[in-house]
């Protein structure tokens, strides 16, 4: 391994099967050799702490914008039923919210669910870089249907040789190599 | 992943050896191929009942509601029956894609595409109906938290019909979010196999630039489960506020505290019933009966014989609540359900509901296709009668003897009906042709779980000890894969 045949920026390996390729990401990881990215047809549990990827906290989106929806209906209910123009219905109370709160539970909890439910995905799409339009970022377009992409930088890994990365991944089952 | 040896116990939810690729192939062929001729007769025939539904519809707009069959006694037939009917079908496809997901039932997975798109199409059926009920639709912009323009008179929030309406939009909507988000992998899959440029193009705009790398999977799955979460209490939700139209009202038949869980357990009946009735139909017409099996279909009918008990119980509760209540208007009306002039009404529905359903205890009758296609058809018929039961017997004889009336539907009634079918089967026969009917991307994941796996290369044999290289010790190289940087 003296002499440097090829300097590519990028090596993918490309796997046949999802088991393979999470060995595969391991033995990088003892090698202290970083994955940058897998891209695969589905989701491969257990690769993103292998990857170095920390768990994704998109949920908090979905209690954020909950809230949201939630105070905003209240704001909203108040207003227009207690504060501006209140009801009347068959003598019930409704002078105060509190008093009227039963009936207004419907539609709180609609707007919440409404609010939470699409807050998070709008936040979604955005993180993930998907809106109508945009073109694809796959490196080979099989990986979105039978084959599982490794891909390493190496930039981000000055101190490992390129025959280096691809005996590791031959020796983990890659099927194919390719360098960009 | 699953590394879970296929169960034993268990039979197989999908059928035949199959490598990943073969899942793609067998879903994507009905998109990459031109239907067959039979498609295209259904079609026709289900575009034409559209068209016929359509034109009744603007014959109602343009003439008023008097073209229906409504009388001063009944004010609410037809239109709220079937109202009901399709919003409770829809219900099924959020149980299998929701609640099952939360349950990881992993049967659930060759169905819920489809049954999804299900509820979106019985979503917008039902829908129709309250908006041409409103008669003048041009101000349905009322039912809107808008002041009128004298004062600032508001929307009614103690109202059930405005529940109805934030109800019925935030189910819609978040059901087709959550379908499209759960599509767009799938959409990728068919872009980057599209030959045509046309159809590159489609699914590339379709797809919104999926790339499908590690991370955005690890979104996905949360997304997914947190929608998941939502949904579950906002489908429960939905029909409980149907059910509240009619028992927040002092109608007799109506007026019951029964009426939230009875109405959600018949809505999860009707429509498990209907995504049985189409994926019969589908499994066969598209080739699909490796993913559609047995096992899938017993499932389904266990559900069915779940809520059509819980349902029949609810029948039973209301007639003894009836009799023990001591109001004589209740015990009347439930008196003229069972015996008056709609009994042959009451009649169906008790036989359809709970008889049929309960066959489903024979093994052999629960794992047969023929015969869950005949008791699903059964089942749906049933559950529009109750409806109509409920409805129609509750009003047609009132307090005031002297308005009492029958319903009878006239031609513009019956054709909005079968039109509102005939979109439902257009809406359904251009997914079936344009869209991955099967989530394939998220049934390859239980592929080696439940399923016989086809490895396309040979395992590789080596332990990770072996592979670390020489020039990469001393670097504080670990073996432990699972620990964080």
């Amino acid at each position: 391994m003296s002499e440097v045949k090829h300097n590519p920026s990028i090596i993918y390996g490309i796997f046949d099967d999802d088991d393979d390729v999470l060995q595969s990401a391991k033995v990088f990881r003892a090698n202290r050799i970083s994955v940058a990215n897998v891209y695969s047809p589905f989701p491969i549990h257990g690769i993103d702490p292998v990857i170095g990827h920390p768990r994704t906290n998109i949920s908090v989106a979905a209690f954020v914008f909950g809230a949201t929806g939630f105070s905003l209906a209240v704001l909203m209910i108040w207003y227009m039923l207690i504060s501006d123009w209140p009801i009347n219905v068959g003598g019930k109370p409704n002078w105060t919210f509190a008093a009227n709160f039963p009936a207004f539970v419907p539609v709180l909890f609609e707007s919440t669910v409404f609010c939470a439910a699409h807050g998070m995905s709008i936040t979604y799409l955005l993180l993930n870089r998907l809106l109508p339009g945009f073109n694809p970022r796959n490196p080979d377009p099989r990986s979105t249907d039978d084959k599982f992409i490794m891909e390493i930088n190496m930039s981000d890994n000055w101190d490992a040789k390129y025959d280096e990365v691809v005996y590791l991944l031959k020796q983990t089952g890659a099927s194919e190599i390719k360098e960009r | 992943m699953s590394h879970a040896p296929l169960n034993a116990l268990r039979e197989p939810l999908i059928l035949g050896e199959k490598s990943y690729h073969d899942i793609t192939v067998d879903i994507c062929r009905p998109i990459e191929t031109r239907a067959n001729k039979l498609w295209y007769v259904v079609f026709g025939l289900s575009f034409i009942t559209m068209l016929w539904g359509i034109g009744l519809i603007a014959y109602t707009v343009g003439t008023g509601l008097g073209v229906w069959g409504l009388n001063k006694s009944v004010e609410w037939a037809w239109d709220i029956t079937n109202f009901v009917w399709w919003i409770g079908i829809g219900h099924a496809g959020t149980l299998i894609s929701a609640i099952l997901l939360l349950f990881r039932q992993r049967w659930r997975m060759s169905i819920n595409r489809a049954a999804e798109a299900m509820t979106i199409f019985a979503v917008i059926c039902a829908a129709l109906y309250p908006v041409f009920h409103m008669g003048r639709v041009w101000v349905g912009y009322w039912v809107l938290p808008l002041p009128n323009q004298y004062g600032s008179l508001w929307a009614n929030f103690n109202s059930p019909l405005l529940w109805d309406v934030f109800a019925i939009s935030t189910y819609f909507s978040v059901s087709l979010v959550f379908w499209y988000i759960g599509l767009i992998p799938d959409f990728a899959t068919i872009r980057d196999r599209a030959i045509t440029p046309a159809a590159k193009k489609a699914y590339t705009l379709l797809s919104f630039g999926w790339t499908g790398n590690a991370k955005a999977w690890a979104r996905f799955e949360e997304v997914s489960l947190v929608l998941a979460g939502l949904s579950t209490p906002l489908v429960l939700s939905v029909h409980t506020i149907v059910s509240m139209d009619f028992a927040t009202s002092v109608i007799p038949g109506w007026h019951t505290t029964i009426f939230p869980p009875y109405f959600v357990a018949g809505a999860i009946f009707s429509g498990f019933a209907m995504v049985l009735t189409l994926m019969l139909i589908v499994r066969k017409v598209l080739g699909l009966e490796a993913y559609i099996t047995v096992a899938h279909v017993e499932a389904m009918n266990k559900i069915i014989i779940l809520t059509g008990s819980i349902v029949g119980v609810a029948y039973l509760t209301e007639l003894f609540m009836s009799w023990y209540s001591g109001v004589e208007y209740e015990q009347y009306a439930f008196l003229n359900r069972a015996t008056g002039p709609y009994w042959w009404a009451y009649w169906s529905m008790m036989t359809c509901n709970v008889v049929t359903p309960q066959l489903f205890w024979f093994p052999k009758i629960r794992k047969s296709f023929v015969a869950t296609f005949i008791i699903s058809i059964f089942v749906n018929i049933g559950m529009w009668f109750e409806r109509f039961v409920i409805i129609v017997t509750s009003l047609h004889r009132d307090y005031l003897p002297s308005s009492w009336m029958m319903f009878h539907p006239s031609f513009v009634d019956i054709g909005i009906f079968v039109g509102s079918i005939g979109l439902f089967f257009t809406l359904f026969l251009l997914f079936a042709r344009t869209f991955p009917v099967i989530a394939l991307n998220e049934l390859k994941t239980i592929l080696k779980a439940t399923g016989k796996y086809k490895r396309t290369s040979p395992q590789p044999e080596y332990k990770i000890e072996d592979l670390i290289l020489n020039s990469r010790k001393g670097q504080g190289a670990t073996i432990h894969g699972e620990e964080h940087h």
